[in-house]
């Protein structure tokens, strides 16, 4: 079981290359209409907000709800002009805050 | 004799309607589906101007076991330069119990509006897809899905 956030995304790369970074992350997802076996709702606690920066700019970002599956799978691509880090930071609705970080170097 | 034989007919044809009544009434009450709350969603995205067709590929498999999670694929026409990208991106799933997905933030710095996740599709239904541009403008690409057997997405 991995239970660390990961990202994948080639570490070299051309001038104004546009480069796909797929992200995913171990999590939930509850969506707060579960119940347990003792009959008690299970608390919502959903991955609500992803942000993706390149070198401090940002680049994309999503809200989820409820229809995202656990385990939140994206891929999403950037325009590399310059070497610098993907910085992917993911918000739970417990208040939990997740970071992951990916170097690109522009050949 | 004649006056028993029509009440006996009366009760039965009444009972059969009840029955059929029942069996009509029940999958409408039942239903969790809640297509005018996604109308209402899309009204709001596009601000009450009417959404524009094309542009808007949307990759869902037309057959699916597994509700909980079904790979999408959401591909939009777009040069993504500084004047003309695509900004949002939002999932409407029609038929699941809340009909909000996702919305996908872009900027001209994206390179490509194309992104692809897992969502939770709860029954066989149509998956809306509304791109919404730099400009305001609204393109609506829409995908159908049909979930057969195992457990719906939203538990």
């Amino acid at each position: 079981m991995i239970d660390a956030p990961r990202i994948h995304v080639q570490n070299i790369a051309e001038k104004g290359e546009v480069v796909r970074v797929r992200t995913k992350i171990p999590h939930p997802m509850e969506t707060g209409w579960r119940k347990d076996h003792d009959g008690n709702k299970v608390p919502q606690n959903r991955i609500n907000r992803f942000v993706c920066t390149f070198n401090g700019t940002e680049v994309f970002s999503a809200d989820m709800f409820s229809g995202i599956s656990a385990d939140p799978y994206l891929s999403f691509f950037i325009r590399v002009e310059e070497s610098g880090t993907v910085d992917c930071i993911w918000e739970a609705d417990e208040g939990k805050s997740f970071k992951k970080s990916a170097t690109i170097t522009v050949a | 004799m004649q006056q028993t034989k029509i009440s006996r007919r009366r009760i039965l044809s009444a009972a059969g309607g009840a029955i059929a009544l029942a069996t009509i009434g029940a999958p409408l009450s039942d239903a969790l589906a809640n297509p005018k709350d996604a109308k209402k969603k899309l009204a709001e995205i596009t601000g009450g101007a009417k959404a524009k067709k094309g542009r808007v590929h949307v990759e869902l498999p037309a057959l699916s076991d597994q509700g909980p999670l079904v790979p999408i694929g959401i591909t939009v026409d777009s040069p993504m330069t500084d004047d003309d990208y695509v900004s949002e991106v939002h999932i409407i799933a029609t038929r699941n119990t809340s009909p909000d997905v996702a919305v996908f933030h872009f900027t001209p710095l994206s390179g490509r509006a194309e992104v692809a996740t897992r969502i939770r599709v709860r029954e066989s239904q149509i998956v809306t897809v509304a791109a919404k541009m730099n400009d305001g403008s609204v393109y609506v690409g829409k995908a159908r899905s049909r979930i057969v057997g195992g457990a719906g997405g939203c538990g």
